[in-house]
């Protein structure tokens, strides 16, 4: 139960900062990707303020021997960079720049009911859902799961 | 004393780079808090787009959170406007519709999305997520400049 509660919690403090610095304005994200345009650096000082604050706390909290509420961690131990990868990451990439719109700020949306926000978190999840059946089904059949 | 420290805040909360860096700590520290307490990377594709495996004990905290941050933009669009009117006015939903479904195939072949690759796995040091951040920002800039705006 509070493991629900801290997941409710925790969604509204990361929506809250999603919300406070601007990336649930979708106009700031392609003046970002619009590099001949009028560049507009708000994603920078977004990660150049959470990228540290998260590495500091990631090295305090990973000390100890499992987290607060669950039993191990579940922290990806992975750090090669293969095709598949590349190849989402790429496919995001191109999602991202159509709209300027990522999942957070996506859902974040939905609460300011923008009607747009939630076609694409719809669609977003029908997408997520279609990979995921993908690569259990014909991925695996053709073999494309060496790919991992 | 306290107005010269009520001036500094008023002066950053006006500014819109002082805004995206106090929304980033905001960002940083409850991506820790996470980590903290449900031992996990704060990806939002990840997480949210499980929900529909419907699993039992793997779901529910999944949908709390989904809930969180819509509930966290009622009141972060209650807060600042100026930063959900573009996305409430645009209604141009066939683009939405083909971005979310692109963006929902691409985090999850790719494993992550701006949270978790570009903030969290770039924050552990992961090469991982530093790869995938500069492959989605520059397929980013690639898209923008080849159908605009």
């Amino acid at each position: 139960m509070i493991l629900n509660l801290a997941g409710l919690l925790i969604g509204v403090l990361f929506s809250l900062g999603l919300g406070l610095s601007g990336m649930t304005d979708p106009e700031k994200i392609l003046e970002f990707l619009d590099v001949k345009g009028n560049w507009d650096p708000s994603l920078i000082f977004v990660m150049a303020s959470a990228i540290p604050v998260y590495a500091l706390f990631y090295r305090i909290i990973m000390r100890s021997r499992r987290p607060l509420l669950e039993n191990k961690w579940y922290v990806p131990a992975r750090a090669d960079i293969d095709v598949k990868l590349i190849t989402g990451a790429g496919i995001f990439g191109i999602g991202w720049g159509m709209s300027g719109i990522c999942p957070g700020p996506g859902i974040a949306a939905i609460g300011a009911l923008s009607k747009g926000a939630a076609v694409f978190v719809a669609c977003y999840v029908i997408g997520f859902s279609a990979e995921a059946a993908y690569d259990k089904t014909i991925g695996a059949w053709f073999g494309a799961s060496k790919l991992k | 004393m306290q107005l010269v420290i009520n001036q500094a805040v008023h002066q950053v909360m006006n500014h819109p780079w002082g805004r995206a860096t106090l929304g980033g700590i905001l960002i940083g520290l409850s991506s820790a808090l996470f980590l903290w307490t449900h031992g996990r990377i704060l990806g939002i594709s990840g997480i949210v787009g499980r929900i529909p495996e419907l699993k039992k004990n793997d779901t529910l905290w999944r949908f709390m959170f989904f809930v969180g941050l819509i509930a966290g933009g009622y009141l972060a669009a209650d807060f600042w406007p100026e930063n959900f009117a573009n996305i409430r006015t645009n209604s141009n939903y066939w683009r939405f519709a083909a971005s979310g479904f692109i963006v929902g195939v691409g985090t999850k072949m790719g494993s992550g999305c701006t949270s978790g690759h570009g903030i969290c796995g770039i924050g552990r040091g992961n090469p991982r997520g530093l790869a995938a951040t500069f492959m989605f920002i520059l397929m980013g800039i690639f898209t923008v400049l080849l159908i605009g705006r």
